[in-house]
């Protein structure tokens, strides 16, 4: 009897309704945390995995030795790679091409590579404009370590503690 | 030709046009429709006649609430316009001998003097609400007749409800005012009791 | 007015003159009404965005503020698509039947004492004849996407309004009982008198009662069936896109600003100012705080705000549970309110005469 009177009373007065009013009505005045993107970013870690990119020895010398460890691991098959000898007895490159559109950004080719010569960057502000220009070559990968190097180097030295 | 009387002739001749359409448009719905455009210009033509109760009073019950209920039930019956149309040859002789009937009947009536021996009152001052006129003689003169509407509405209302209320064992059906009284007490039993020794 | 009257008598016929009057009211009206719409969905996305603690919108122009000005031209731009075996000439109609009631109605709302396109006598009763016309753009538009999400929610809209109607209008008889006028002008002015003699007190159930079925009514959250993403996807207007799509959002946020107005010109009193005619002789205060527009503008807007308060605060109902508290709690109430007060009218007690 008590609790149908009870009842009664809390539905008719809307309480229910009136303390969920009031706690969306307290998070009117909460301050925002939404972050601005372009203008605003959040920290990235140095383990971050955006865009790839092949790095050099400090001497200039390119560091990937066509091993193929990168190719074999990579679970989407994004990696291709065809190698030659040269003339001065290194094994090296001649085609080192990532198809975007496949990687799946997972990492293992960077973990895979002996000489840390593949890593993937913080860069992943990047698109592409038409499906012909998804696949990026050596050139094209070489090119984008030698202009963010100082930033790469400086975020694997950051991780290399916790490697 | 003042401007109310082309108003009259124009929602005059959209009614009876779409009451023409009402009967020979092949489609139900698009029958409906146009059975509530004629009920809406008829009411315009009512407010034209400064009955502006009446009129709204129409559109408010019958597009409003009565011409929703059409629709929703022809939207939900799949209506066969072939089988509809099958017997129109064998019943085209009673029809047309009802559709005479009613000719002729009206038009006696129309020729009689019946409407004009009456002479036709002049519209009521516009100062003078005609919502508080009926008001008034329907609470005074004819309070009797009224009520007794009332009730054969109720009884009407009564009757829908029990015909078809159905209570059926083993439904699984929710009840929400049920639902809506349960307590956190009622179906929440909070235990106490030891944490259990890692073996 | 007058001196533009007499200037397009000059050289008009007098027929034409008052049509052409008529026509500058009624977009004088509309214009407004039409950015106020446009407004409230960038209010909506922005409030509801502050109280789940995110921004809304901010990059449209200084703040955001452009952001429905962008909305409309890039519906303006995108093709109406009219599904195969639709009923086209339905499907066109159906979203101007729904959008031209929620406009017709602004015929008969004072804005302020006088201010008013049509002062009718039976406005409450024209009121409610006209909204209870809204529904037929759901339903045809539902029918004609041929469609079976875009049907399942028109039926299911057609119960939920016409169940919720009655409830409204047994609310507003309960208005017009306290008033003793159907015309929303005498209604208001019934009122006068300050903060106390405003209709919410004595009628405050039937307030409540007119604001949660004004909710229902406009299909709004927590009573917004008609479009249950999970079950039905848009809902009646799944195969509408562009302009025809803009036109049922345009009628559903008119409907919105009409109910909160109409819910302060009945029982908020309307353009009257909360304290009465005691500050009326205060020489600069007297304007501001006396009566006129801007009170029934901020009015309306609180309740506009409410809408929007409900859409961030409540989970949809379920259907059973909508067509439970129409029928099986809000008739009841304004049956037993109504009864209530024609006793206490009968009996002459003060606060509810």
């Amino acid at each position: 009897m008590f609790r149908s009177i009870s009842h009664f009373i809390k539905s008719f007065t809307l309480f229910d309704l009136l303390q969920g009013l009031s706690v969306t009505g307290k998070f009117l005045f909460k301050p925002k945390v939404t972050i601005q993107y372009p203008e605003q970013k959040t920290p990235l870690s140095p383990r971050f995995r955006g865009h790839h990119a092949l790095r050099r020895y400090p001497n200039g010398q390119e560091r990937c030795i066509a091993c193929k460890l990168c190719e074999a691991v990579c679970p989407a098959l994004a990696i291709d790679i065809e190698l030659e000898e040269r003339p001065d007895g290194t094994r090296r490159t001649t085609k080192y091409d990532i198809d975007f559109f496949k990687c799946i950004y997972c990492g293992f080719c960077e973990e895979a590579c002996p000489v840390d010569a593949i890593v993937e960057t913080h860069i992943f502000e990047y698109c592409f404009e038409n499906r012909e220009g998804t696949t990026i070559t050596k050139e094209e990968l070489l090119a984008f370590g030698d202009k963010h190097e100082a930033e790469i180097a400086k975020r694997k030295a950051a991780d290399a503690p916790y490697r | 030709m003042t401007f109310e009387l082309f108003l009259f002739y124009l929602f005059a001749a959209v009614t009876l046009g779409s009451a023409i359409a009402v009967v020979t448009v092949r489609n139900p719905i698009y029958a409906a429709l146009f059975l509530i455009l004629a009920f809406f210009t008829s009411a315009a033509t009512w407010v034209l006649l400064e009955a502006e109760f009446l009129g709204v009073v129409l559109v408010l019950v019958y597009v409003g609430a009565v011409m929703v209920l059409f629709l929703f039930v022809i939207m939900m019956l799949d209506i066969q316009i072939d089988t509809l149309k099958e017997g129109f040859i064998r019943y085209l002789p009673v029809g047309l001998l009802v559709a005479v009937a009613v000719a002729t009947e009206m038009i006696l009536v129309m020729k009689s003097d019946v409407f004009n021996k009456v002479a036709i009152p002049d519209p009521a001052p516009l100062s003078v609400s005609n919502t508080e006129t009926l008001g008034e003689v329907l609470y005074t003169e004819y309070v009797f007749p009224f009520e007794v509407a009332a009730v054969i509405l109720v009884v009407a209302i009564i009757a829908a409800i029990v015909l078809t209320l159905r209570r059926r064992e083993g439904v699984k059906k929710q009840d929400p005012s049920k639902q809506v009284r349960v307590r956190r007490d009622d179906r929440v039993r909070l235990v106490k009791m030891k944490a259990e020794k890692r073996s | 007015m007058e001196t533009l009257t007499t200037f397009l008598n000059s050289f008009l016929p007098e027929g034409l003159t008052t049509l052409i009057i008529i026509l500058l009211k009624i977009i004088a009206i509309l214009l407004p009404l039409i950015l106020a719409v446009a407004y409230t969905t960038f209010a909506e996305r922005k409030i509801i965005g502050y109280m789940q603690v995110r921004m809304g919108p901010n990059r449209v122009g200084p703040k955001g503020w452009l952001q429905p000005i962008a909305d409309t031209v890039k519906l303006m731009f995108k093709e109406i698509i009219s599904p195969t075996k639709a009923s086209t000439v339905v499907f066109i109609i159906a979203p101007m039947l729904a959008l031209a009631p929620a406009l017709a109605v602004w015929s008969i709302i004072p804005f302020w004492d006088g201010g008013v396109l049509a002062d009718v006598n039976a406005g409450l009763l024209l009121v409610l004849a006209i909204t209870s016309l809204d529904v037929f753009g759901v339903i045809l538009a539902g029918w004609a996407s041929n469609s079976k999400y875009a049907i399942l929610s028109s039926l299911r809209v057609g119960a939920q309004v016409v169940a919720y109607e009655i409830a409204m209008g047994f609310a507003l008889v309960g208005v017009l009982m306290a008033a003793g006028s159907l015309n929303l002008t005498e209604i208001v002015r019934a009122q006068e008198g300050g903060i106390t003699n405003w209709f919410v007190w004595p009628l405050i159930g039937l307030f409540l009662v007119y604001f949660i079925s004004g909710v229902a009514e406009t299909n709004r959250a927590p009573f917004d069936v008609a479009e249950g993403e999970s079950e039905i996807v848009a809902g009646f207007h799944v195969e509408y896109s562009g302009m025809a799509f803009a036109l049922f959002f345009l009628a559903e946020y008119a409907m919105m600003i009409l109910i909160s107005t109409l819910t302060a010109l009945l029982f908020w009193g309307g353009w009257l100012s909360p304290f009465g005619h005691a500050l009326d002789n205060v020489p600069v205060l007297g304007t501001i705080l006396g009566d006129g527009f801007h009170w029934l503008f901020i009015k309306a807007l609180f309740f506009l705000f409410c809408y929007l308060w409900f859409r961030a605060t409540f989970p949809r109902y379920r259907y059973d549970q909508i067509m439970r508290l129409g029928w099986k709690v809000l008739i009841p109430v304004t049956l037993v309110w109504i009864f209530g007060e024609g006793v206490a009218i009968a009996l002459g007690w003060k606060p509810w005469l």
